[in-house]
């Protein structure tokens, strides 16, 4: 059935892999859309769509919100920074104003873990989470995969290690989930103090050697170091980081073989990954960005179809 | 659920020659003029009538495209039974063209006004025509008829007219299902 088994995108953790399949064959389509001169398609010209952005977002913010326009879909937005939530205001108060204005979809960024959740429990709208605090960003490991399948023709299989930043990351947690759903091997490799402790317990394997990773892999999904969750100093200094997990052309020239880079963005250059390595042709980085749009049209596209007259 | 047919192959095959010539009557040799099938039943009309053209009557440079309008309905949350894309394959504008558009049963009329809008994405053509097979009669929700036809049919709102093609059911026939 061409039907998700879910009514909320929380968390991949809720999906299954046919789910997964159904969402990149329906974004197959809009990628073919977002391709013509015309980019628009009118599916969903009833529907409104709240993204509320909690915290600091651009390219997904500017993704979600050109994915609902090209599907015709009413769109309101809204930043933490400007509104009453500052003046006190708590998240149901926020949203059910919100929804008081007719909206059937929300897109939520929080930094609260679980903020989606929540919501989901006590707001009649469609909850899309595209981020909550350090747990998952479902859309970019939706986007992820997609991408290594359309470079490698297939996800199952292939051996994919996360660099960098793994502790803060909900794209690393969300990864995971998606890769073994459909069937790739995970490793993840960083500092050890940035290497979550339950991490052995997702069955993934952590390898602290750079090189030895790299070697292993098929495709390198490099993150970066979230500074701005960081309340304690987790390595001795960013030269030392570098030095160990950045990723340049030399480590790749010695490997004797192709790996896919990926980077979910926002990228610092010259610290988890060089300029060179980030625009050359193993890069994939800007067929994410373009990826993501078509992901997130299939799944607004998706659920919307859920939403009840 | 019992069922009549309609029209066997041999009948099929004769009103795709009589389609074909009547293509040709008022397009030529197809240079201005391109062949849109309705995904995803009217692209089988569409590929056997290219076919036939090229075939039998020797018409070297036709374009044939595939189009989906599952994004382009009316109905999207107004049915039971969700919508599934299929793809489009149209590797050509339709600015300033002839455009044919091609599909199995007109019945509401539905599908081709949704194609209508659909082909807003690919230019402005000089003129849109209409070729199905079976033309329900009686049945239209809006203003919309063929300009080709291969056979018209009376049927009641209950009974399905449902068209099969080798490609997909191994014979080519059309029948009428009762309830």
């Amino acid at each position: 059935m061409a039907e998700l088994s879910v009514e909320h995108l929380l968390g991949i953790k809720y999906l299954k892999e046919k789910d997964i399949n159904l969402i990149f064959k329906t974004a197959d389509h809009f990628k073919e859309v977002i391709n013509r001169p015309i980019k628009k398609v009118p599916s969903l010209r009833d529907i409104t769509i709240a993204n509320l952005f909690f915290e600091n977002s651009t390219r997904t913010k500017l993704s979600f919100e050109l994915a609902e326009k090209r599907l015709s879909a009413d769109v309101i937005n809204f930043s933490a920074g400007q509104s009453s939530v500052k003046k006190g205001e708590t998240l149901i108060d926020t949203v059910n104003n919100i929804l008081a204005m007719k909206v059937d979809i929300v897109v939520m960024r929080h930094a609260s873990v679980g903020a989606g959740v929540f919501l989901s429990r006590h707001v009649d709208a469609k909850i899309i989470n595209a981020g909550d605090g350090t747990h998952e960003h479902p859309t970019q490991a939706l986007l992820d995969s997609y991408s290594i399948r359309e470079k490698l023709g297939n996800v199952k299989g292939k051996k994919i290690v996360i660099v960098g930043d793994i502790l803060h990351s909900r794209v690393a947690l969300s990864n995971i989930y998606a890769l073994q759903l459909q069937g790739a091997q995970v490793k993840v490799c960083g500092p050890t103090t940035l290497i979550p402790k339950y991490i052995s317990s997702l069955g993934v394997e952590v390898e602290t050697n750079l090189k030895k990773a790299l070697e292993w892999c098929d495709v390198a999904n490099v993150l970066r170091v979230q500074n701005e969750r960081m309340d304690i100093k987790y390595f001795p200094s960013t030269r030392e980081y570098t030095q160990l997990f950045g990723i340049n052309q030399d480590i790749l020239d010695n490997l004797g073989k192709k790996i896919v880079i990926m980077h979910p963005g926002p990228i610092n250059r010259g610290v988890e990954i060089t300029s060179d390595v980030a625009d050359s042709n193993e890069s994939i980085i800007l067929n994410q960005v373009e990826n993501g749009v078509a992901v997130r049209m299939a799944v607004i596209y998706l659920l919307a179809q859920q939403v009840k007259r | 659920m019992s069922k009549k047919n309609l029209l066997n192959s041999k009948d099929i095959e004769i009103i795709l020659h009589r389609l074909a010539c009547q293509l040709i009557e008022n397009h030529n040799d197809f240079s201005n003029t391109v062949l849109i099938g309705l995904q995803p039943r009217g692209s089988y009309l569409a590929n056997r009538l290219a076919e036939l053209l090229k075939t039998s009557y020797h018409i070297k440079d036709l374009e044939l495209g595939l189009l989906d309008i599952t994004f382009y309905r009316d109905d999207f949350r107004r049915r039971d039974a969700p919508l599934e894309a299929a793809s489009t394959e149209m590797d050509f504008l339709i600015e300033g063209k002839n455009v044919v558009i091609i599909d199995d049963v007109l019945y509401s009329g539905r599908s081709v006004r949704a194609a209508l809008t659909a082909m807003q994405s690919y230019g402005r053509p000089e003129a849109i025509e209409l070729l199905v097979l079976i033309d329900r009669r009686f049945s239209r929700h809006l203003p919309i008829q063929p300009d080709y036809r291969g056979r018209q049919v009376d049927a009641i709102n209950e009974e399905k007219v449902l068209v099969t093609w080798t490609e997909t059911h191994k014979k080519d026939a059309v029948y009428i299902e009762f309830k």
